[in-house]
């Protein structure tokens, strides 16, 4: 399943260094999100855009990961070539994630979880 | 228990004028703060003070403070901004005179000025936190140095009986915190209390952020009546406990989702969110819903400051040239990637020197590059070349090459954008902040 359907998203911007926070719709949802999204897997999905480390920052009582990608806008917002100079949009890729479907989807599908 | 509401009047510089009214006429506000200052503001703000020293602070100060002084001084309503950005005594003059203009005689207006450190950093060795040089290696391509000042000249301003606060450069959510210190008598070293102030300030600095702009996403997150979007205020309590909630009937929604998304905003590590007066820490913050629009926030906490402050620095960095052309219908992409090697095989043919370049289509691979797309075929895509060069000459030299696919590159191409523009850049130091000294004036209309 896609991240989409767990979780939304905002990305925000400081110099080069871009987060981007993953919240789960249903509190229910946070520890598969924490054991899924790991820094790991959203440094590969993003191992064309980002080129610094990403550290994962978990948020249980609020049911969220932030992720910080360094390096990630293009030498920094105000000097940027890209078009999206601020990455405001990564929020929208990272949602595109693909993760295991949770048990409950998959009890949903007639498959036992 | 006493509590303070204070709503947020803009998000940015450009934001809409509208809501700040409604605030301010069915909000009953005590305070109202306008935070209107992007990293590389200041920057274009001196050079707009060079050329006219009665310039550089907010040009759209006088249409905000108008749509809202009278109605704030009817209602005893503060205002707190960092509209001065270059120029803050400029832009309390110029405030004086709406006053005037308005009948608002005896309005008392605060300068909050000393964050202007350029001879500093000019003097002393400085190392640039992005890229480990000395600050000196920027030569005389610096603009502007300013400190991040915390809050204290705001809550001196405030004590001093200000009806309206004009700072240059201070730390955003330090513009929310200072009217909570002012108003609770907070130690400056109750970090606590700092951290959950500093909650409150992060929470509003964008203003519709937090009630349902920037979130929609049909289907998924809906959010109704974005065009009349309210922006938000809180209900802060002596505990540096807040509510956080908009005006009956105004667009947009606060829910547990809006204000999760704007508290993880902009923020590294949760726990360190490093601020002029403190070190925030939001990761034991709870949100827990307290009907329609309604968000409570509560157990901020916070760390002794690093005592040191950030400093931004505007310089010159280099020119950018770009073009923009668009392509439609059958074989769109093809054309549009054809387009591509032809300019690239111009600039490279007449001896553009880029130092960094990108050729997107737009439609394909712009935002988030190739590989996303994979084998999408959108029905239109729009080229766009964007380059880095020394001299601004060659930063024409690109957008020209884009035009030219007029009459000399594939078939179809219509609507050029072109543009060519030297780029103020913006770049990080530290100043300890004993070497920085706030000053207040108070000026009367």
């Amino acid at each position: 399943m896609k991240l989409r359907e767990l979780a939304h998203s905002r990305t925000g911007d400081k110099g080069n260094t871009a987060n981007i926070s993953v919240i789960a719709y249903e509190a229910k949802d946070y520890a598969w999100l924490e054991r899924h999204v790991t820094a790991e897997k959203v440094a590969a999905h993003f191992a064309d855009l980002a080129r610094g480390p990403v550290t994962r920052y978990a948020l249980p009582k609020l049911g969220a990961l932030n992720f910080v990608l360094a390096g990630a806008l293009g030498g920094g917002v105000t000097r940027s070539l890209a078009l999206d100079a601020h990455g405001k949009s990564l929020s929208s890729a990272i949602l595109d994630l693909e993760i295991p479907d949770r048990p409950e989807v998959l009890g949903a599908r007639g498959v036992a979880p | 228990m006493k509590t303070i509401r204070i709503g947020a009047g803009a998000g940015y510089a450009g934001d809409r004028i509208e809501p700040a009214v409604e605030l301010v006429a069915r909000g009953a506000l005590d305070y109202l703060v306008f935070e209107c200052l992007a990293e590389r503001t200041i920057a274009l703000a001196q050079q707009a003070r060079k050329r006219d020293p009665a310039a550089g602070f907010d040009p759209l100060l006088v249409e905000r403070l108008r749509a809202v002084l009278p109605e704030c001084r009817v209602r005893r309503t503060r205002i707190i901004t960092n509209m001065g950005a270059a120029n803050p005594l400029a832009a309390a003059e110029t405030t004086v005179r709406v006053a005037r203009e308005l009948g608002l005689a005896g309005l008392k207006i605060a300068v909050v000025m000393g964050d202007d450190v350029l001879a500093a950093i000019q003097t002393g060795e400085f190392t640039l936190e992005e890229t480990g040089a000395p600050v000196s290696t920027l030569g005389d391509r610096i603009i502007s140095a300013n400190a991040y000042l915390g809050a204290r000249p705001v809550v001196e301003a405030l004590a001093g009986g200000a009806d309206l606060v004009i700072t240059g450069r201070v730390g955003d959510a330090a513009l929310f915190l200072a009217p909570l210190v002012h108003e609770f008598g907070w130690r400056w070293d109750d970090w606590e209390m700092l951290g959950r102030g500093t909650a409150v300030g992060h929470l509003l600095e964008c203003a519709g952020q937090v009630t349902g702009g920037y979130f929609a996403d049909p289907g998924y997150k809906d959010m109704p009546d974005l065009s009349r979007l309210g922006f938000p205020l809180a209900e802060v309590g002596t505990d540096g406990n807040a509510t956080i909630t908009k005006v009956a009937g105004s667009g947009g929604r606060v829910t547990l989702a809006t204000c999760k998304e704007q508290l993880l905003y902009e923020i590294h590590d949760p726990a360190c969110y490093y601020q002029p007066d403190v070190v925030a820490d939001f990761s034991a913050i709870t949100l827990t819903a307290d009907g329609p629009d309604r968000v409570r926030v509560q157990g901020g906490r916070g760390h002794p400051k690093t005592r040191r402050l950030k400093v931004s620095i505007g310089h010159f960095d280099s020119f950018v040239g770009e073009g923009q052309i668009s392509y439609a219908g059958p074989g769109a992409v093809a054309r549009g990637r054809l387009a591509l090697e032809i300019v690239r095989q111009r600039l490279a043919d007449t001896a553009v020197k880029l130092t960094e370049s990108r050729f997107d289509l737009i439609g394909m691979n712009s935002l988030h590059g190739e590989q996303r797309s994979g084998d999408a075929t959108p029905y239109e895509v729009r080229l766009r070349v964007a380059a880095r060069t020394d001299t601004l000459a060659e930063a024409v030299r690109v957008g020209n090459e884009v035009e030219t696919l007029y009459t000399n590159g594939p078939a179809g191409g219509g609507g050029v954008t072109k543009s060519a523009r030297e780029i103020v850049a913006v770049a990080s130091t530290y100043l300890a902040e004993n070497l920085v000294t706030p000053t207040l004036h108070f000026l009367e209309a």
